[in-house]
């Protein structure tokens, strides 16, 4: 039923490598109701959902692109673009946005330039926004990959933004 | 044998707060004095009081120690676990108390609560099931393998446990009508997608008492006879999938879940899946779409999924908290203990999640019942920096407000709906005069409109109408008759929305509208922002004569629109002020005002 990534491989231009995706695919194979996981380790190996990755998923499991498309869009967990190395998530959660998280927001953007959901030019931050990451008692809380920064203010941001290299 | 055991909290609002380099450097300071063997240091669950994190507790001695840095761990080794004193300055203090509190029966926060649903949590350790056992666990489990399954259903029913996801819907009866569906094949599902901005009560129990669910979903395995079980976590809550796959591991070494279980011929597996970040799989036919890989859109009911639910089969669905509560019901003489708490039509207690403008922010248990008056200033401590309460939001983006004339309100179920709000997961946030009730509202509703799934017009359409009107009317473009509009909206999504998503999402608009009526018609008609929130709607101005030209406002301001001479009353120059807000927190005078727009008179500040 496995069929060669390299077969599938030769029809796609996109420079990514593909190597690791029979073996991330292989435990899921025949099991449709499997989708989300195989997405998620997918996305935790690349960092985002390359369309090439998504094409050979599509004829390993017998799933039509425009299916996964559809779940890989449905789902905010799931990127369809590159993102940077630092993701910084401004918590959107009852308690952040009434103690003042967006102007958090505000001042994070214009210190990098980008809009929610947008990359630095330099591939350094990605900005989003999470709905709640149950840290309330910090509010207003950004986490910067895994890194939690609480009790802010926008004065503190342009720091906790130039602590990362 | 441990001379004494260290509970750390390791649960997320903690380790936030730094609680991860606090052990590192306790367990160097015991390494330096050669004496780690003799203690005992776990990564607990959560004891509730995150405002104070990161948290340390001491037994058997059960001293609290709050607050602390990594720099505070070498005098609590030196002075406490080798000389037998206790550290004072690192002991809870605050306004609510005279003398710093030693034990958490000492601490106002904890004297009002009643832990039953959280009696493990911090106490033991969660990636331990020896512990879980040593405390009574699974012996409700075992007792429920010799009863007959209506006999189970029946003592959940006469319990009156209602579920804690939100609708408040009989738990025995739900799972009578699974039982009673016939089928060879059946699911238990917990619902673990904790998607309430705001609230984190599911999250702390997963995290610090993950046996306590199992034991839940084994019983109703037993009582509808299904055999498999799913737990649907949020992919945001890494540490309690984590303890919950460690939880399942143990138990099934136990014997605890697998085949034939303890000889009786009961089997049950569980399974653990993430979600992918998508609020409306909270929606329980939404969550079943979800574990079968599809976009987590709803469909109709009927059939419920008692009778068709994932992959076809009867599945009962219950919360985190719901499944936290059996356990404590099924053990011996459970019901009695259980049903004694609470009110007539609202049996037990409930976790509450407190947050926002509350001093005490964290997780609290409380008897049904009790008042909110109770929760905010006796648990809660009343409101942080002196402000004057204005009004809770109960329930999340399904929930409603709750204002100060209502704070004698009992919480139970149908108190909570008459005010127009809900129970929901038990998220309350707390707010100020600082927080604007429209804002709130349009809050609420821009999350929703995101969150539709977009099935059905009601909802997709709707959220957006109302969210535009709300937008105008925080931007000073609000017509007089959008109140009329907005509630006549509202009211056709809630009666025509196919989930429950839809149907509730509307509430935190009327009952902003319901209480606060006169902010609405102040944005729309004055195109002021008393709260100094919505920034089209006032301005920031410096009272001349109290402020004396500390210049703390104008070195906070990032645009450079404060002018003014040291020791000499300061201006704003309007046509450049982003209002940031950064002055009016800087200014030790409290003098800049909020005032409306193109009016001169101060109003508040």
């Amino acid at each position: 039923m496995l069929k060669s990534v390299a077969a599938v491989e030769t029809a796609i231009t996109d420079p990514i490598d593909l190597s690791a995706l029979d073996a991330i695919v292989e435990p899921y194979l025949g099991k449709k109701e499997m989708v989300i996981p195989v997405l998620q380790v997918i996305q935790d190996h690349y960092g985002y959902l390359p369309r090439p990755a998504i094409e050979v998923v599509s004829r390993l499991m017998y799933i039509p692109l425009s299916s996964l498309y559809g779940v890989a869009t449905f789902y905010s967990q799931f990127k369809l673009k590159p993102r940077g190395r630092y993701i910084i998530r401004v918590c959107k959660g009852t308690a952040c946005h009434i103690q003042g998280s967006p102007k958090i927001a505000e001042r994070i953007e214009a210190i990098l330039g980008v809009q929610s959901g947008e990359t630095t030019d330099d591939l350094k931050f990605t900005l989003e926004e999470v709905a709640c990451i149950g840290a309330c008692a910090l509010a207003p809380v950004i986490m910067v990959n895994d890194n939690p920064h609480g009790r802010l203010t926008p004065d503190k941001v342009k720091a906790v933004l130039d602590s990362y290299e | 044998m441990y001379e004494k055991h260290l509970m750390i909290c390791g649960a997320t609002g903690c380790i936030s707060s730094g609680s991860q380099s606090v052990e590192e450097a306790l367990i160097e300071e015991l390494e330096k004095h050669k004496i780690r063997d003799k203690y005992r240091l776990v990564m607990a669950g959560c004891p509730g009081f995150c405002e104070v994190g990161p948290i340390i507790v001491v037994y058997p001695d059960e001293v609290f120690y709050c607050r602390l840095k990594p720099k505070d761990m070498a005098e609590l080794v030196v002075k406490h676990l080798v000389g037998g004193e206790i550290v004072e300055h690192l002991l809870y203090k605050g306004p609510d108390v005279d003398a710093p509190a030693r034990f958490f029966d000492t601490i106002p926060f904890y004297t009002k609560q009643k832990l039953k649903v959280l009696r493990n949590s911090g106490l033991i350790d969660p990636e331990s099931i020896d512990e879980y056992i040593m405390r009574g666990g699974y012996s409700a489990f075992t007792r429920a393998l010799d009863l007959e399954p209506p006999a189970i259903c029946a003592e959940i029913k006469a319990a009156g446990l209602r579920g804690r996801g939100g609708a408040g819907f009989s738990t025995g009866l739900k799972w009578e009508l699974a039982l009673q569906a016939p089928a060879v094949k059946k699911y238990v599902v917990c619902n673990a997608d904790e998607g309430d901005p705001g609230a984190f009560m599911d999250r702390s129990i997963l995290e610090g008492d993950p046996h306590a669910i199992l034991e839940g979903m084994l019983i109703c395995g037993c009582a509808i006879g299904a055999d498999e079980g799913y737990v649907y976590c949020r992919a945001e809550y890494p540490l309690a999938i984590k303890r919950l796959k460690t939880a399942i591991k143990q138990a099934e070494e136990y014997g605890l879940l697998g085949q034939n279980i303890l000889a009786s011929g009961f089997n049950f597996k569980i399974k653990i899946k993430e979600g992918a970040g998508a609020f409306v799989c909270g929606e329980e036919t939404a969550l079943l779409a979800s574990i079968e890989g599809k976009r987590g859109m709803p469909r109709p009911r009927p059939p419920f999924p008692a009778q068709a639910g994932l992959f076809g089969k009867p599945t009962t669905i219950n919360n985190v908290e719901t499944l936290a509560n059996i356990p404590l019901i099924l053990k011996e003489g459970g019901v009695a203990e259980f049903s004694a708490i609470g009110t007539e039509g609202s049996k037990g207690t409930k976790v509450f999640a407190l947050a926002g403008k509350i001093r005490n922010t964290g997780l609290c248990e409380v008897p049904m019942g009790i008042t909110i008056r109770e929760i905010i200033y006796d648990v809660g401590g009343g409101i942080k920096g002196g402000r004057a309460f204005k009004a809770v939001q109960a329930g999340g983006p399904s929930g409603g407000c709750i204002p100060a004339e209502l704070l004698d309100l009992p919480i139970d179920y149908d108190s909570l709906n008459q005010a127009g709000a809900i129970m929901g997961s038990g998220g309350l946030v707390v707010m100020d005069e600082r927080n604007c009730m429209v804002d709130l509202a349009q809050y609420f509703l821009s999350f929703t409109q995101k969150e539709s799934c977009g099935k059905c017009i009601p909802c997709r359409e709707g959220t957006k109408r109302m969210l535009e009107i709300l937008n105008r009317i925080t931007e000073g473009e609000g017509k007089p008759k959008d109140l009329d509009t907005l509630d006549e909206l509202a009211h056709s999504i809630k009666d025509s929305s196919l989930c429950g998503l839809g149907q509730t999402c509307p509430n935190p608009v009327l009952s902003t509208i319901r209480y606060f009526r006169t902010e609405y018609e102040e944005h729309i008609n004055e195109q002021y922002c008393r709260s100094g929130v919505c920034k089209a709607l006032f301005h920031y101005r410096i009272d001349q004569e109290r402020c004396t030209g500390c210049t703390a406002c104008s070195r906070a301001c990032p645009v450079n629109a404060i002018t003014g001479v040291k020791k000499e009353a300061h201006q704003i120059i309007q046509e450049s002020c982003t209002r940031c807000g950064s002055c009016i927190e800087k200014c030790p005078q409290d003098c800049i005002m909020i005032t409306p727009v193109g009016r001169k008179a101060d109003v508040s500040n």
